[in-house]
């Protein structure tokens, strides 16, 4: 899933400064599991601004409503009926349902309301960890199914570096538990240590974001068009 | 003066186990505590959401009380623990919206302890009268959006629909259109 972070009220309440009404928009998929910008979190943080920009002496209107998905046009189309209204929205959805609202509302200001952290999962109650970075080209198949790109802070392909503590942490931060330590450890236990000895050539990078925003084309998927001769 | 005295709304979350039940006897026996504290009754105090809280003084009050069962005591067992982690998480957030967090405070009382009961509640009534007013104009409260289900139903009904939704998506000459 997405994680991500709510940003300090002080910051949510400088970006809504001058605006009359807001329309706050949460989003029920990655956001709402961890408990970010779900229905939950769009009441408890709009009871917070409401007050916030009162006792600041400048108070801002705001409703709250939920999508299930921001990040598609479906299930957000519908907030147009009504946008007249607000001076602007303030997204609870990710980074990425920021954009789709922008996107999808192009005479309406959209403010984030979250920090989006990372594609991660909850390794415990309340606590989540990040475990892609969307390379483009998965290598877990080689690491035992733990990714070093993530969770090695010098995303190393061969390690560990030889800073790992005798209980297994990484030596750039021990709340970390060192990758390579791990997919040895893993790959120990499954009985295929010995893969990590195949030399493998190096990593091709050109699938990561150096070249900027990646896009994935899918014609099974699109509209079919008539060709010349096809009547 | 008493006209002008300020006197407070203070609501306070109690525990139908522990803590109501000592609100109770606080009464029985006549240990009197102030008239303005309002008792919410919850199964447990790790009912308590902290939404509940926020909105208790989005709507006027001056204090919340959380009051539960004693430390170890819960008749759910960790409730009140849960309670706790999500009174600092609020009297935080009270901080950050300009407003004090000592109006929320919990304390964990026994059925037993109606004595102590009233004497906690006075001691935090006087602690709100101290802080004053909280400042906020009341106004009735923003509302809530519901979600529009005859169009996304409809449009799941049809995958075609949905994949001729996905195309004006990627044209950017008819964002805009669909939604007026
Ligand atoms: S200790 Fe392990 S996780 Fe940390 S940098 Fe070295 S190899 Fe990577």
């Amino acid at each position: 899933m997405i994680v991500a972070d709510q940003k300090p009220i002080e910051d949510i309440k400088q970006m809504l400064r001058g605006k009359r009404k807001v329309l706050a928009v949460g989003c029920g998929t990655c956001v709402a599991v961890c408990f970010a910008g779900g229905k939950r979190e769009v009441g408890l943080l709009c009871s917070a601004l409401r007050m916030a920009t009162d006792l600041a002496g400048e108070p801002v209107e705001i409703d709250e409503t939920v999508v299930q998905r921001e990040c598609e046009q479906e299930y957000i189309e519908h907030l147009g009926e009504r946008l007249d209204e607000y001076d602007a929205i303030l997204s609870l959805g990710c980074g990425v349902g920021v954009q789709s609202l922008a996107d999808s509302f192009p005479n309406t200001r959209v403010l984030p309301a979250l920090n989006t952290k990372f594609m991660g999962a909850p390794s415990g109650q309340g606590v989540w960890e990040e475990r892609c970075q969307g390379c483009g080209n998965c290598l877990l198949e080689y690491t035992g199914g733990i990714c070093p790109i993530s969770r090695c802070p010098k995303q190393l392909m061969n390690g560990p570096c030889g800073g790992t503590d005798q209980g297994g942490r990484c030596e750039v931060d021990p709340e970390i538990p060192c990758a390579w330590y791990n997919i040895w450890a893993r790959m120990d236990n499954l009985n295929i240590q010995d893969e990590l000895m195949e030399i493998h050539p190096p990593k091709d990078w050109s699938t990561s974001r150096d070249g900027g925003m990646r896009r994935i084309v899918r014609k099974d998927l699109q509209k079919p068009e008539l060709d010349e001769g096809d009547s | 003066m008493p006209d002008t005295e300020f006197e407070p709304q203070i609501i306070a979350f109690c525990c139908m186990h522990c803590a109501y039940a000592a609100a109770d006897l606080a009464g029985s026996s006549r240990h009197e505590y102030p008239v303005s504290l309002k008792i919410v009754a919850l199964p447990c105090t790790g009912r308590t959401d902290m939404g509940h809280i926020l909105k208790t003084f989005e709507d006027g009050a001056d204090g919340v009380l959380v009051a539960g069962c004693l430390t170890g005591r819960c008749h759910y067992q960790s409730g009140n623990l849960y309670a706790k982690q999500r009174v600092e998480y609020v009297g935080d957030l009270l901080e950050q919206i300009g407003l004090q967090h000592e109006r929320l405070r919990m304390i964990n009382v026994s059925a037993g302890m109606g004595a102590r009961f009233a004497e906690l509640a006075s001691e935090f009534t006087e602690t709100i009268k101290l802080l004053g007013p909280t400042g906020l104009t009341k106004k009735p409260r923003s509302k809530e959006i519901p979600l529009a289900p005859e169009k996304s139903t409809k449009l799941m009904q049809s995958t075609l629909a949905k994949n001729e939704q996905i195309i004006h998506w990627v044209d950017p000459k008819s964002i805009g259109k669909s939604v007026a």
